[in-house]
């Protein structure tokens, strides 16, 4: 299957997930991936990913097509978590199939840049016994800007 | 008959739960019953709305049914 795109509530398993994604493209000339991890901030005890069901996962869908259209890919995997996770723990897997690696490397990116700032998906953080909505970071505007 | 009102982000905090069920009606009319604090923050251009899953572009003239489910979205936070 080309296009594997899941929200987990439940702990992504990086190493099964990359590892069975190889498997299923055997033929692909090379696989880039991204794995993004909750960043040990000082102070921080752990953070939540709030997502709505009608919106999310759909977004997610319609943002791998795009990939898929725009780059000759065997395959894309797409896996992001919801709910309550702790440093090290995995947020977010992108990997992209392809016969040649600029377009599994382009892929990846381009798909991660939209995730970061376009997916529905709201977060916060616990510090110091309290929780802080975190808000939109200029940054991730402007990595989404030269995909244009 | 009722419709439902869902806050994500930090308007779950501003609204004090995740869900509310309001009389059907203009939009308009079920706001002017929120407390105004949580009006106020609804309204907010940055806030977009979904009416039963379909992002709308914009909110002028939304006339909740029986069963409507009206999500108010503030800007995503990023995965």
């Amino acid at each position: 299957m080309p296009r594997d795109v899941r929200l987990l509530t439940e702990p992504i398993e990086p190493a099964a997930e990359q590892f069975a994604f190889a498997m299923a493209h055997p033929a692909a000339g090379g696989i880039a991936s991204f794995l993004g991890q909750v960043r040990c901030d000082e102070g921080v005890e752990a953070l939540e990913l709030r997502h709505y069901g009608p919106l999310t996962l759909p977004g997610m869908e319609a943002l791998a097509d795009q990939a898929l259209e725009r780059w000759d890919l065997d395959g894309l995997l797409v896996i992001h978590r919801s709910g309550r996770m702790f440093p090290g723990d995995a947020i977010v897997l992108v990997a992209a199939a392809a016969r040649h690696r600029r377009d599994a490397f382009a892929a990846a990116e381009f798909v991660m840049d939209h995730l970061k700032s376009e997916s529905w998906f709201w977060k916060r953080e616990l510090a110091e016994g309290g929780w802080r909505w975190i808000e939109p970071r200029r940054q991730d505007f402007d990595d989404i800007a030269r995909w244009n | 008959m009722s419709a439902r009102l869902v806050f994500l982000g930090r308007l779950e905090d501003v609204a004090g739960t995740s869900q509310l069920d309001v009389a059907v009606g203009p939009l308009q009319r079920v706001l002017a019953t929120l407390d105004p604090n949580l009006a106020v923050a609804l309204l907010e251009d940055r806030v977009r709305v979904a009416l039963n899953g379909a992002l709308l572009s914009e909110r002028g003239g939304i006339v909740l049914e029986d069963g409507d489910e009206l999500a108010f979205l503030p800007p995503v936070s990023g995965g």
